[in-house]
């Protein structure tokens, strides 16, 4: 691990510290019989740029679902920045305004203009004043690049757009972490660039990302570990150079051929 | 084109063409009638025998419009004015027009309701048009209470200790915050319902000793006419919503007691036809309850009304809640809000705007639901009808009673159809 680190810093100006912010232990998790996640071990740093790979069913979602616990674990501890996830719903509450999400399908609130979709959270949950919600979000959505849309409804913005306005609705809650569940997976290819843009951004930032994703190019180009996922186990991780050139199991080979194949 | 040798010359478009008028023959009256009235044979017999039937039903019913006899006292003038002619006998409307808006309801008095029913357009205009100065909501929440005064009378002191139960119920529900919602509730409730079933009589009675603040007093039994046929639909459309989202939620709840009374509720409910409810409301109840207990008719009637609107409400509402996405849900979780938060700002203002044509199908089938009530002998305008064509003066009008009842029950629900309409035209927001 410590290693790894060091490499990531060697690799740009992106800092990891030692500090541990999200922390899983032995977790395990059913649906009804499906033993879908099988003895999940991660440590995550802070500043950590993960990316999580695998074949579909694999976990990968359920995971990083269960960092805020949109999924609930039957079995082990995850400890998202010091808070241990349980049946609690208080440390749910704080956990979930800790952690921002990203969505395959956006789930911004088509009720809701732009802008009060990213002012909603901020308001409500952690009671901030409007005028000081709405500054706020202005600031996340120009970082975005969408300032102009803020009066306009999601219906009347592109996927691309839509995500980034998912993405700009996390940060106005001023998370310490960011899950991102397959983002681009739903996005025309035209549009892809524009949301990693944004994430690599985040990332350059310093922000504790883990993101699931196919898009290996990003996974170079920001990631501090990549993580293969089958079957509900985590197969192999290690730092995106060796990942790739390297690979050590053999459905991690296989994966990536037929990944990187075409 | 074939000197331009499509196969070697690149074609480049330097200037692009006009937008042009389309053909005459494409826009207009003309293109409407030949599309709509006379695309093809079939349509063009079935748009001549419509128009056959108009005429038909046109010649038939004008003379007995355009005969119409306003002034008489009873069903002979009438046939005497009109001397063999067929033709309408609205003198019936006009004779009886205020009983058939009122019923029984002391003519002096009469102020008293239409008051009533003026300060209902001021109290419901801020809930139903965002333009509608918001101040006005403080008076919608306590316009029912003044409603009941003005209607049924008495000492205002009745009322206000009805109010005060709701009032000490939020007390109580704001004093505990600390101790979790499941404990607020309870306690909230406890509090109302010890304050109304003990307290509140006796302290009505002592308040109106002191100081004596009354109006005549109307009974329930004079009630009648149109007047309570709003009195009903108004009070179980506005307690029906609410209700109805509860158990609609409730149905849905993880927690086993609540979800299994919702269903037993909604299924019970709707599985009983509403006149056995008003039966039971205006027979069976009384055996139930303490001797001596006098509880109002129509409160009775209003109660089993709602019940029985609630139980479809959340059916229709359930339907909203099931075509959100799951993601809506998540997206709210994943922001950290709360389970009433994110209904109350995400789940339902969607779901309620997805259901808004069953929830308005609701409300119009309550409204004239209410002319059931006549079963169980409250004198609606179907009621006040048949009272009036049993007397002399009157017997044998069918028509025009019936038609002007219809007439007024369609204005109240073409109403309520075309705001609804409205809604879904101004909460749009999708762009699809």
């Amino acid at each position: 691990m410590e290693t790894m680190d060091n490499a990531a810093i060697d690799r740009s100006h992106m800092q990891v510290s030692d500090e541990v912010a999200i922390q899983i232990t032995n977790m395990n998790k059913w649906y009804g019989q499906f033993h879908v996640l099988r003895d999940i071990n991660l440590t995550v740093n802070r500043g950590e740029r993960i990316v999580i790979a695998g074949p579909s069913g694999s976990g990968k979602s359920t995971m990083i679902r269960c960092i805020n616990r949109l999924e609930e674990h039957q079995q082990g501890q995850i400890i998202v920045d010091g808070t241990e996830l349980s049946s609690d719903l208080k440390n749910i509450d704080k956990v979930r305004s800790e952690v921002g999400m990203v969505f395959q399908h956006f789930n911004l609130f088509p009720h809701l203009t732009i802008l009060e979709n990213c002012t909603l959270a901020p308001i409500w949950v952690r009671k901030i004043p409007k005028k000081e919600a709405e500054a706020t979000a202005m600031h996340f959505l120009e970082k975005v690049k969408i300032p102009e849309q803020a009066n306009k409804y999601p219906g009347q913005l592109s996927g691309g757009q839509q995500q980034r306005v998912a993405i700009a609705r996390s940060l106005c809650m001023r998370p310490r972490i960011m899950l991102f569940d397959e983002p681009t997976s739903a996005l025309d290819p035209e549009m892809i660039k524009e949301v990693l843009d944004t994430m690599i951004q985040l990332a350059e930032e310093g922000m504790t990302m883990l993101c699931v994703t196919h898009e290996m190019g990003f996974a170079q180009a920001v990631a501090n570990r990549v993580i293969f996922m089958d079957q509900g186990q985590i197969v192999e991780q290690n730092e995106p150079k060796e990942f790739f050139n390297n690979p050590q199991s053999e459905r991690t080979k296989l994966f990536l051929s037929q990944i990187l194949g075409h | 084109m074939s000197d331009t040798h499509a196969q070697t010359v690149p074609y480049v478009r330097e200037t692009m063409l006009p937008q042009q008028e389309p053909p005459s023959s494409q826009v207009g009256a003309v293109k409407w009638m030949r599309e709509n009235l006379f695309n093809g044979a079939i349509s063009t017999v079935l748009t001549l025998l419509s128009l056959a039937a108009i005429l038909f039903f046109g010649y038939e019913l004008l003379p007995w419009l355009a005969n119409s006899v306003w002034n008489a006292s009873s069903l002979s003038e009438c046939r005497q004015i009109l001397d063999g002619a067929t033709g309408a006998c609205w003198a019936v409307i006009r004779v009886n027009w205020l009983q058939l808006m009122f019923g029984f309801y002391p003519p002096e008095l009469y102020w008293r309701p239409i008051l009533a029913f003026v300060m209902l357009a001021v109290a419901v205009a801020p809930v139903l048009f965002p333009s509608a100065p918001r101040q006005l909501l403080g008076f919608s929440v306590v316009y029912p209470f003044i409603a009941v005064w003005l209607l049924w009378g008495g000492p205002i002191w009745g009322v206000t200790v009805a109010a005060m139960g709701f009032v000490l119920g939020y007390v109580a529900l704001r004093a505990l915050t600390s101790r979790g919602l499941l404990i607020q509730t309870i306690a909230a409730v406890a509090v109302a319902l010890i304050w109304w079933l003990f307290l509140a009589g006796p302290v009505a009675d002592v308040l109106s000793s002191a100081l004596p603040l009354a109006i005549e007093p109307v009974p329930s039994r004079e009630f009648g006419g149109f007047m309570i046929s709003v009195v009903i639909g108004v009070a179980g459309i506005a307690l029906s919503l609410p209700l109805g989202i509860l158990f609609a939620l409730g149905r849905q709840s993880t927690m086993p007691i609540i979800k299994w009374i919702s269903v037993t509720f909604i299924e019970f409910i709707r599985g009983v036809p509403l006149i056995t409810l008003l039966f039971t409301a205006s027979l069976l109840l009384n055996y139930f309850l303490p001797p001596g207990t006098n509880f109002d008719l129509i409160l009775r009637v209003i109660i089993m009304v709602t019940l029985f609107a609630t139980a479809y409400m959340a059916e229709v509402i359930r339907g909203g809640l099931a075509a959100l996405p799951r993601g809506q849900y998540e997206a709210a979780d994943a922001l950290g809000l709360d389970y009433w938060k994110a209904q109350r700002l995400i789940i339902m203002p969607q779901a309620l705007k997805i259901s808004i044509p069953g929830i308005v199908n609701t409300f119009i089938g309550l409204f004239k639901d209410t002319t059931l009530v006549v079963f169980i002998g409250i004198l609606d305008p179907i009621g006040r009808a048949s009272a009036i064509r049993a007397t002399s003066d009157w017997q044998g009008v069918y028509w025009e009673l019936f038609i002007f009842i219809g007439a007024v029950f369609w204005v109240f629900c073409f109403g309520m159809s075309r705001y609804s309409m409205h809604l879904e035209r101004r909460l749009k927001t999708d762009h699809r």
